[in-house]
């Protein structure tokens, strides 16, 4: 997609969401997506069943991000979860009447095409089991206009391993990919070590990003940190998006890492609409629809 | 007379040895951990000088991860873990569970200390 297609797309969807462009795939070729550009939504962290002060109105918050994002002008191809699609809980029952209703809520999104990925709030209390009830596998590919894209679990091992067999697995999927095949890669918790004092990394997540390295043109989305954040590896891209249900500090900027202070007009909720092309912008779509 | 010298010097020798490895023994400081907190939640140590991390769990399997000097390790219910650290650098710094625990485990955490 041109600059120019992309301000039209702006202008269509009637956004007022903060921008940030990039080279998704900095080593594409300008022919490789000639025709190809799409978009999706990507939500994070809704974390269905939390009560607390961080987000009074927990209760409505997915449903008004639901509304929003149906109310965008151009409708996403699909969309992305990902991950703690639910708040933890050591109840079983409870567990699965969370995603449920989680469930229930989502199925008012007007785009049908709907992904989800387990966070750790989801899968690592049972190693994944409920969540494989609602919602299927927990990594997996999908391929969509010329993108293979990859969804890594790195949640379901309680100690936030993506494990020998899940790595021997995308080993093997990459194998069939060409050098500059186009890769989006969604997980739910940085695959660097972004932050290891607050836990924000994945144990073995080197290892991933060193297969992804043998390929030019990588990105990642991602969620758990809470807030949007954008950092390389090498030429890989990782964006990290923000949640539904309460921010989270920068990386680093005080002692712990305590939720914001709750805000009524939740300026630090919201999802992301990633437009796929040669030159992308990163439109962050606040929660507006009261 | 003579062999009874020679067992005795022999005692002597290995009591001698068994007292300077008691001496050379680094402190020990016992952790204990539960879901979401560790007991103490903070602990004080010198700096250069080595101490053994005795890691316990009460109910489940935890993590112990202090990323500051490049130490982690699970902590199993039912055994003792332990852990020699000889901190390099004076300061506070911070300990965690990272096997996801529950809600809570996001505060699970403590501070080791470490004086001049």
């Amino acid at each position: 997609m041109l600059h120019q297609d992309r301000r039209d797309f702006l202008r269509l969807a009637g956004l007022a969401g903060v921008t940030f462009t990039a080279g998704l795939f900095p080593g594409q070729r300008a022919s490789a997506q000639a025709g190809s550009d799409f978009h999706f939504v990507q939500f994070s962290d809704t974390h269905w069943g939390y009560s607390g002060a961080a987000n009074p109105d927990a209760e409505h918050t997915l449903e008004k991000a639901v509304a929003t994002v149906n109310g965008l002008a151009r409708q996403p191809d699909f969309i992305v979860f990902t991950g703690d699609l639910t708040h933890t809980t050591d109840d079983p029952r409870e567990r699965r009447a969370r995603m449920k209703r989680f469930r229930e809520i989502v199925s008012a999104l007007s785009v049908k095409d709907v992904r989800f990925m387990p966070g750790e709030h989801d899968a690592s209390l049972d190693k994944g089991e409920a969540y494989k009830e609602f919602f299927g596998a927990t990594h997996y590919t999908f391929d969509h206009k010329g993108v293979h894209f990859i969804a890594l679990d790195n949640v379901s091992d309680p100690a936030a391993k993506l494990g020998d067999e899940q790595l021997a697995w995308l080993a093997a999927d990459l194998k069939q990919r060409k050098p500059d095949d186009r890769i989006v890669v969604l997980t739910h918790r940085p695959l660097f070590d972004l932050q290891p004092q607050w836990d924000w990394t994945t144990a073995d997540g080197a290892r991933a990003i060193e297969l992804l390295m043998h390929y030019g043109n990588v990105v990642v989305f991602y969620g758990h940190i809470h807030q949007e954040h954008h950092q390389m590896t090498g030429h890989i891209a990782h964006h990290a998006a923000k949640s539904l249900i309460f921010p989270l500090p920068a990386p680093g900027s005080q002692p712990k890492r305590t939720p914001l202070p709750y805000d009524a007009a939740m300026p630090g909720l919201g999802t992301r609409d990633v437009t796929v092309a040669e030159k992308v912008g990163l439109v962050e779509v606040p929660v507006s629809k009261g | 007379m003579r062999r009874r010298v020679v067992v005795a010097l022999l005692l002597g020798g290995a009591l001698g040895g068994a007292v300077r490895l008691a001496a050379q023994s680094p402190p020990e400081i016992r952790i204990s951990a539960r879901k979401f907190e560790y007991h103490p939640a903070k602990a004080t140590t010198k700096v250069g000088r080595p101490v053994v991390l005795v890691l316990t769990s009460e109910d489940r399997i935890h993590g112990f991860k202090m990323p500051d000097f490049g130490l982690r390790t699970d902590i199993v219910p039912g055994q003792e873990t332990r852990v020699t650290l000889t901190p390099d650098k004076v300061g506070s710094f911070t300990f965690f569970c990272d096997v996801f625990c529950g809600d809570g485990h996001e505060d699970m955490e403590g501070v080791l200390v470490v004086e001049a």
